[in-house]
């Protein structure tokens, strides 16, 4: 049958190199019960989880694609659209939100024109927020990737971010 | 296992250990209220509508998941349970779209009957509804989300009987769903509109579009029969309307089909309502068909066979008969020629399964799938060998995947792969064309490692020497070469095979009606009867056919030299028994196959032809050289639904009802005898077959008396030893399966307890050689294989149906 427009679209302008996916996905055929570590390895590799590159673990693993999808937008850690090179984390706990920082994430936002759970249209970043990072005494702070970045005020996001190439 | 006694309701009941409360409760005849809930699929308490009051338990308990304990006291209908059981009723039409008054489900909703029943009126919690689209864009059926209510019955039905895998749930939370993946179309998805969905959906999420508009369920009659399409013969309620069919539900209650369906049987008997049925006789008048009355067209057919069958002798008649007519017509049609005195006699459509009626007549003395399909779920192993069942009969491929759900050792051995493959414990990928080979190489390891079933080969069957003396090990090693699979796969197959209890072998069209198919059921039988897999339950050779009643059509004597039951004609006592209680002299001289007639030999003298319901000028890979016989004939009278290529060629065509506007028995693949009931009556002038041809034979002078197709089953029974205990009136809701000798006889699941047709199974070596020219002979005609004859009757059907687009 045929797919679906939008699936052959993405192919053509998002061409995606599925050359190591046989090596990935080896350790774990016959093994159904692998979903969850096989996604895992993949969105390692790619940084989220590619539907060519899921269409493949279907035919290669024998697990129907609607099993793979339904698992994939279960677990929350799971990313179907591609994601930016850092990963920018507001802390939204109790301590940081006392601190401001909803301001922070709304300078972000500003500042990079995208809101929470989206990616930058140059890949470079996504904005995410998260319960509690951990780092209260830093409030109010963010993560970039695995850099802590604390005690922010609104105006200093944007050197921040130009840390960034 | 010990019984476990418990009080429900104040009712005291024992249940054998492991029942859930809900089984114990509905065992008492408590209806207790479920929407996730059934009998096929594993209890995934999801709905909670079935909780229950346990007695000293802190909570309500789900009861399709609690197990009953000794002791247990509970209450189904407490105030506390119909409390809970409103408010998640109420939670449920919170966000679900009350819009029953155009609802297609409305009377025959789970979720609508349990809100009048715990007076659930309106939702008391109002939040955020789902918004999703609807999504109709196939020519099936509708699917529309909003109305879901998440119970996971259709996911169950998709992924674990028909696995198809087109459908699960995603997301998660509030927004979780059901479809296919990436929110694509249900079409783009792997959907074989297989409608099992449909069919178990509690509420109106999943409609036919062919339903929509057309009536309330209590405006609608429903009506019991069976599929008109492959020799599964599944039972079907035809749901029809003001003389025209709506909806096709599946019979729960069927042992054939257990509520199960495919997309021909849901959705292919549209074309009972095409544009293009014919609806009064017709003649050719010069170059165009006229349309006349009955009395004319009759007049014209009588004149014509009386005045060939002077001038020519009776052998210039013949007739084909489809394998889609019922058993009563298909035996007064042969009766009706052999009373005539010719004896030609045949079904070209029948063609495709000689192979398999020729290799199975060699071994066993009958031509019948052994053991029936229900025994496969219980087989301990079976071997799959060039079959694509969930393709050619969906009901067999469901089967499969319940035994190997319950253990049992699937082997599979295939050139191509199939929806059963990833599932197969041995799954051996054989070149095309080398399953003769492999199924020799198995009869080798198995002689070999002395695995074979001595006592069986002894008490019942014969050639076992020859046979084995065949067998050597460069059997082995040639068909290495052959299969191109590796000795370990090879050996370790055979071995899960022969070590099995019970194990039987399935192989469908692909495998049978190729070129050569007849040495690879003489294969398939002899390793049957090597590893003494026949004879008794679970086990036994599958080869099933693809039309409703070949096997009927058959049984029926629409064969030139056999009578009703396979009662050869050559034989004085048959053909004495047969004048005599038909009143007229039956002629010895054989009769002209349908294979002999296209191929040149009978062109010379058969002059006219009744063709009913078969269409062989659109059949096979002769379709010239056929029309052109028919093209020569003097007279060729036509009985079709259709405009067909063959009607095309005739003097006379006679309007014929189809399977839905007359009643009749059709013998499915496992020689289950069902009945097929009139929902609808013909379109215009057009006539059931066994009416038509019953006033044939009244004006060629034959005093028949028949009103009914009732009075021709009478005399079938009387004429045929398999068929002498059945009656409409016994085979009822469950059909009677044949042998089934007097009228007290419950019928037979399986053949040749005791003693095979022809005495001893009779094992026939097959020769290296022949297996090599097969391979080669495969790969040549590799893409003329894949046309098989097999399907061209459905076709006619077919292509006038919806499921033509799938």
């Amino acid at each position: 049958m045929l797919k679906s427009v939008a699936a052959v679209e993405t192919a053509i302008t998002d061409p995606i190199d599925l050359s190591a996916l046989d090596a990935i996905v080896e350790p774990y055929l016959g093994k159904k019960e692998m979903v969850i570590p096989v996604l895992q390895v993949i969105q390692d590799h790619y940084g989220y989880l590619p539907r060519p590159a899921i269409e493949v673990v279907s035919r290669l693993m024998y697990i129907p694609l609607s099993s793979l999808y339904g698992v994939a937008t279960f677990y929350s850690q799971f990313k179907l659209k591609p994601r930016g090179r850092y990963i920018i984390r507001v802390c939204k706990g109790t301590a940081c939100h006392i601190q401001g920082s909803p301001k922070i994430a709304e300078r972000i936002e500003a500042i990079l024109g995208v809101q929470s759970g989206e990616t930058t249209d140059d890949l470079k970043f996504t904005l995410e927020e998260v319960a509690c990072i951990g780092a209260c005494a830093l409030a109010p702070v963010i993560m970039v990737n695995d850099n802590p970045h604390g005690r922010l005020t609104p105006d200093k996001v944007k050197a921040v971010l130009d840390s960034y190439e | 296992m010990s019984a476990i006694k418990l009080t429900i309701d104040g009712k005291e009941l024992e249940v054998a250990a492991g029942t859930t409360i809900l089984q114990a409760a509905r065992e008492l005849g408590i209806d207790l209220p479920t929407l996730c809930h059934d009998p096929e699929l594993p209890p995934n308490g999801a709905c909670r509508l079935c909780v229950v009051e346990v007695e000293k338990a802190k909570s309500l308990v789900a009861s399709c998941v609690t197990p009953a304990a000794p002791g247990m006291v509970v209450h189904t209908e407490s105030e506390r349970v119909v409390r809970v059981r409103r408010s998640i009723l109420s939670l449920l039409i919170a966000n679900h779209p009350l819009v029953c008054i155009t609802c297609e489900q409305t009377g025959s909703c789970k979720l609508q009957d349990y809100c009048y029943r715990y007076s659930v009126t309106e939702n008391e919690y109002v939040g955020e509804t789902k918004e999703l689209p609807l999504d109709s864009s196939n020519a099936f059926f509708v699917r529309d989300m909003t109305k879901c209510i998440l119970c996971g019955i259709c996911v169950g039905k998709c992924q674990e009987i028909a696995g198809a895998g087109a459908i699960d749930f995603t997301m998660r939370g509030f927004i979780t769903n059901v479809g296919p993946a990436y929110e694509d179309k249900i079409e783009d998805s792997t959907c074989v509109f297989c409608g099992l969905c449909i069919d178990s959906c509690p509420v109106g999420a999943l409609v036919p579009k062919a339903l929509i508009g057309k009536g309330r369920p209590w405006q609608v009659e429903k009506t019991k029969t069976i599929c008109p399409y492959c020799g599964v013969g599944c039972g079907i309620y035809l749901q029809t309307r003001d003389n025209e069919v709506i909806n096709v539900r599946p019979d729960f209650d069927s042992p054939v089909n257990r509520g199960h369906l495919c997309a021909r049987g849901k959705f292919g008997w549209d074309y009972l309502q095409s544009k293009e049925r014919l609806t009064t006789p017709l003649i050719r008048s010069e170059e165009v068909f006229v349309a006349v009355g009955w009395e004319e067209a009759f007049g014209l057919i009588v004149d014509n066979l009386k005045e060939i069958r002077s001038s020519f002798g009776p052998a210039a008649l013949m007739g084909l008969c489809s394998p889609k007519a019922s058993n009563e017509e298909s035996y007064i049609f042969q009766k009706l020629f052999r009373s005539l005195g010719s004896n030609n006699v045949d079904s070209y459509s029948r063609h495709c399964h000689a192979p398999a009626v020729e290799g199975m007549t060699r071994a066993f003395g009958g031509a019948a799938m052994t053991n029936s399909m229900e025994e496969l779920v219980s087989a301990e192993a079976i071997f799959l060998i060039e079959a694509d069942p969930l393709k050619t009969h969906p009901i067999i491929g469901y089967r499969i995947r319940e035994a190997i759900r319950q253990g049992t050792c699937l082997i599979a051995a295939q050139s191509e792969d199939t929806g059963l493959s990833d599932i197969a414990s041995y799954y051996l990928q054989i070149k095309s064309g080398s399953a003769v080979a492999l199924a020799n190489a198995f009869a080798a390891v198995i002689l070999e490692e002395n695995l074979y079933n001595p006592k069986f080969i002894n008490k019942r069957t014969e050639g076992f020497a020859a046979y084995s003396s065949s067998l050597g090990p460069e059997v082995v090693r040639r068909s290495l070469e052959l299969t191109g699979i590796n000795e370990e796969q090879l050996r370790s197959a055979a071995r899960a095979f022969a070590t099995a209890n019970s194990a039987a072998i399935v192989s469908t069209a692909g495998g049978v009606a190729q070129e050569g198919g007849s040495l690879l059921v003489t294969a398939l039988a002899n390793l049957a009867l090597l590893t003494g897999n026949l004879g008794r339950e679970n086990c036994g050779l599958y080869l099933p056919y693809s039309e409703n009643n070949l096997q009927g059509s058959a049984d029926m004597g629409t064969l030139p030299a056999l009578l009703t039951g396979y009662q050869p004609l050559r034989e004085k006592t048959v053909r004495d028994h047969f004048s005599r209680a038909w009143k007229v002299e039956l002629s010895e001289q054989p009769g002209l196959s349908a294979a002999a007639l296209f191929s040149g030999y009978g062109n010379k003298t058969v002059k006219a032809m009744l063709v009913m319901g078969e269409n062989p000028a659109a059949c096979g890979e002769h379709r010239e050289a056929v029309t052109e016989v028919l093209r020569n004939l003097n007279f060729l009278v036509v009985q079709e639904m259709f405009m067909t290529e063959t009607a095309m060629l005739a003097d006379v065509i006679l309007p014929a009802a189809g399977f839905a506007e007359k009643m009749g028995t059709y013998t499915n693949v496992e020689r289950r005898v069902q009945l097929n009931r009139a929902a609808i009556v013909p379109p215009g002038d057009a006539r059931p077959d066994w009416a038509i041809l019953t006033e044939l034979a009244g004006r060629l002078g034959f005093k028949w008396e028949y009103e009914s197709p009732e009075d021709i089953s009478t005399e079938i029974a009387a004429l045929t030893p398999q068929y002498a205990g059945i009656s409409y009136e016994r085979i009822g809701a469950k059909g009677l399966q044949w042998p089934c000798p007097h009228s007290e006889h419950p019928g037979s699941k399986y053949l040749y307890e005791g003693r095979f047709q022809r005495g001893l199974g009779l094992f026939t070596p097959i020769s290296m050689d022949d297996q090599a020219k097969l391979l080669f002979s495969y790969e040549e005609n590799r893409s003329a294989g894949k046309k098989t004859l097999c399907n061209c009757l459905s076709d006619s059907m077919r292509n006038r149906s919806v499921i033509s687009k799938l």
